[in-house]
């Protein structure tokens, strides 16, 4: 890396790297990190108003006060159990089938490989909110020829009652085919050489698949499994199309739609402030912790192998 | 791309010309393997399939579950309809829609290149600190930034104006780490050096060298954004109140909540969320190269 970046970089010439980082870093500043410091600044403060209201508000300093309230609401615990319960339900059920899928293509039997992986990425091309309408509208009674069809076969299960499963099938549809491209270019990029060898070895294709292939990709699969953490504590969409349509998953069912209440039905700015503060410090705490466990660990597998 | 394809092709046809000698177990016959993939693709396909042909319904047959059937086809009534609905303010969230996500991700896949091959190219001090920043920036969760955003925005008094939408979609660190790394694999030193020789000065060199031979990476980051931007929903829900702003999702959001009280607004939903869909579909279709090229960077090594 070092040799790389002497031999391309001129002596004496700061101005231009200075300015082609300029406008990125700028906008950077002004809409993530002053926006983060805004909401922990905000976060300190609460709103008292006075009386009936004729003497305004006034904007008192509460230390961590907001944080213990948010901590303290049971709601907005309960927010964080859905995330823990939905990742136990979804991460397995989504990784299994992108996996499975990305394995099935990478194996000699598949035919129209380019056909299948354009079908099963489709999804990914629809907006969340749409893709979340679709679903509810598949759900509901009524409308759902899905429904439609289980009802005249004497079944009746109640799709909108259950907003878990509900909005677990939607992200698994969501992004199962997006992650199963990433898979299968790993599977793809794997040196033709180690799967001879397991050939010449005896393996079976499942043996290869299952000892050789899933080993070989694992960074993909961690690097995977730490994105769909993070973007499943930000869940907001789907729950909140599922809540004005059936009432099954309550407003303040994910931590992000608790911060949303708390500011814009509630117009309690330093609690909403210090909600969104504790989410982005888990997920960053989160992502922190994975990524020095993955990298730990391919440090080790490159000292091993070298 | 091509390298990626031909040590493929080449292991499948050394697993076939294997396959006959190792014994499969049945579960691994091609009937199963391709059966399984179709089931799979069934799954996806299914709800695109009920959205293409429920666009066409009009509201008793859509509320009836006869959107599968192919009687009753009420597509034209129903564009007609989306197209006069509250003076016509479809076209206008399509419109808002395609200038949020086409200047918004032009310009940002523009910024994203200049700071990935500022990063790749030059030595500076502290630049390995300041790409960590951004790094540290790819972690966080953009819509746990939605609402500090909107706080800022009002202290500022952006709140409701097409820049409370339009700026924040400038700034997308992973592309800034996507752009390094596609700058380290298709911008070779020596021509820049070259360039440098010739007496081009550096940002010279970046634009009718550097720019020029890292497009693809420019496309990739371009139609990533262009999604990300098309399908925000949240950011647009928290910054806007004035109907006139709003990008489709947001819009197609908005009747989605009149359908409870107002059954006709049912079909409108469904035929504008099938013309908000479309665009996507068709630059993915087109584009399978630069997304496919794009997972790969980002996420495999």
């Amino acid at each position: 890396m070092s040799e790389h970046l002497t031999r391309r970089s001129p002596r004496g010439r700061i101005g231009a790297p200075a300015l082609l980082l300029a406008p990125f870093f700028l906008l950077f500043t002004a809409a993530m990190l002053v926006p983060i410091g805004y909401a922990v600044y905000l976060s300190l403060f609460t709103e008292h108003r006075s009386g009936l209201g004729f003497g305004g508000s006034q904007t008192v300093f509460t230390g961590l006060g907001n944080y213990s309230r948010a901590l303290g609401d049971a709601a907005y615990r309960a927010g964080f159990v859905t995330i823990g319960e939905y990742c136990l339900l979804y991460i397995p059920v989504m990784l299994g089938l992108s996996l499975l899928v990305a394995l099935l293509l990478d194996s000699a039997l598949a035919r129209a490989r380019r056909f299948f992986q354009l079908a099963l990425f489709l999804p990914h091309a629809v907006p969340g909110i749409i893709a979340a309408l679709v679903w509810t509208y598949l759900y509901s009674p009524g409308i759902s020829p899905v429904l439609g069809a289980l009802n005249s076969g004497g079944l009746h299960p109640d799709l909108l009652g259950h907003p878990l499963p509900a909005v677990v099938n939607m992200a698994v549809w969501e992004w199962t085919g997006y992650n199963m491209v990433i898979f299968y270019a790993a599977l793809q990029a794997i040196p033709r050489e180690v799967l001879e060898a397991a050939v010449v070895d005896g393996a079976s294709p499942l043996r290869t698949a299952l000892d050789i292939k899933l080993p070989l990709i694992r960074a993909s699969i961690t690097m995977v499994g730490l994105f769909t953490v993070i973007g499943s504590l930000q869940l907001f969409t789907e729950p909140m199309i599922l809540h004005g349509n059936a009432s099954a998953a309550v407003s303040t069912w994910t931590p992000n739609m608790y911060a949303y209440t708390a500011a814009f039905d509630r117009n309690d700015y330093g609690l909403a402030a210090a909600s969104s503060v504790l989410l982005a410090l888990v997920a960053a705490a989160l992502s922190f912790i994975v990524t020095r466990a993955t990298r730990g660990r391919s440090e080790r597998r490159t000292e091993a192998t070298a | 791309m091509t390298a990626l394809a031909t040590p493929g092709q080449r292991r499948r046809a050394a697993a076939r010309a294997n396959g006959g000698a190792t014994r499969r177990p049945w579960t691994l016959s091609a009937a199963a393997v391709n059966g399984s993939l179709l089931l799979v693709t069934a799954y996806t396909l299914l709800p695109l399939v009920w959205l293409v042909t429920a666009a066409a319904k009009n509201t008793p047959d859509l509320l009836g579950g006869n959107a599968l059937g192919l009687s009753n086809f009420h597509l034209g009534q129903n564009l007609h309809d989306l197209a006069t609905a509250d003076g016509g303010i479809y076209f206008r969230w399509y419109l808002n829609s395609l200038l949020y996500a086409g200047i918004g991700a032009a310009l940002c896949a523009f910024l994203c290149v200049c700071a990935g091959y500022a990063f790749e190219v030059y030595a500076f001090r502290g630049k390995e600190k300041l790409f960590g920043l951004v790094l540290l920036g790819v972690l966080v969760p953009t819509t746990a930034l939605a609402l500090p955003m909107y706080l800022v925005a009002s202290e500022v008094g952006l709140v409701n104006t097409f820049w409370a939408v339009f700026l924040p979609s400038l700034v997308n660190p992973f592309g800034v780490y996507l752009a390094r790394v596609f700058c380290a694999g298709y911008v070779p030193g020596e021509v820049l050096e070259a360039a440098r020789m010739d007496g081009a000065g550096e940002l010279r060199t970046f634009w009718s060298i550097g720019l020029r031979m890292v497009t693809p990476g420019f496309v990739t980051i371009f139609l990533f954004q262009f999604t990300a931007i098309w399908n925000n929903f949240f950011l647009p829900l928290v910054m806007l109140s004035d109907s006139k702003l709003y990008p489709v999702s947001l819009g197609l959001y908005a009747w989605n909540t009149q359908t409870r009280s107002e059954p006709t607004f049912y079909p409108m939903v469904v035929t504008g969320s099938l013309l908000a869909v479309l665009p996507l579909v068709v630059a993915f279709v087109a584009l399978q190269r630069h997304w496919k090229a794009g997972l790969t960077a980002g996420s495999v090594k």
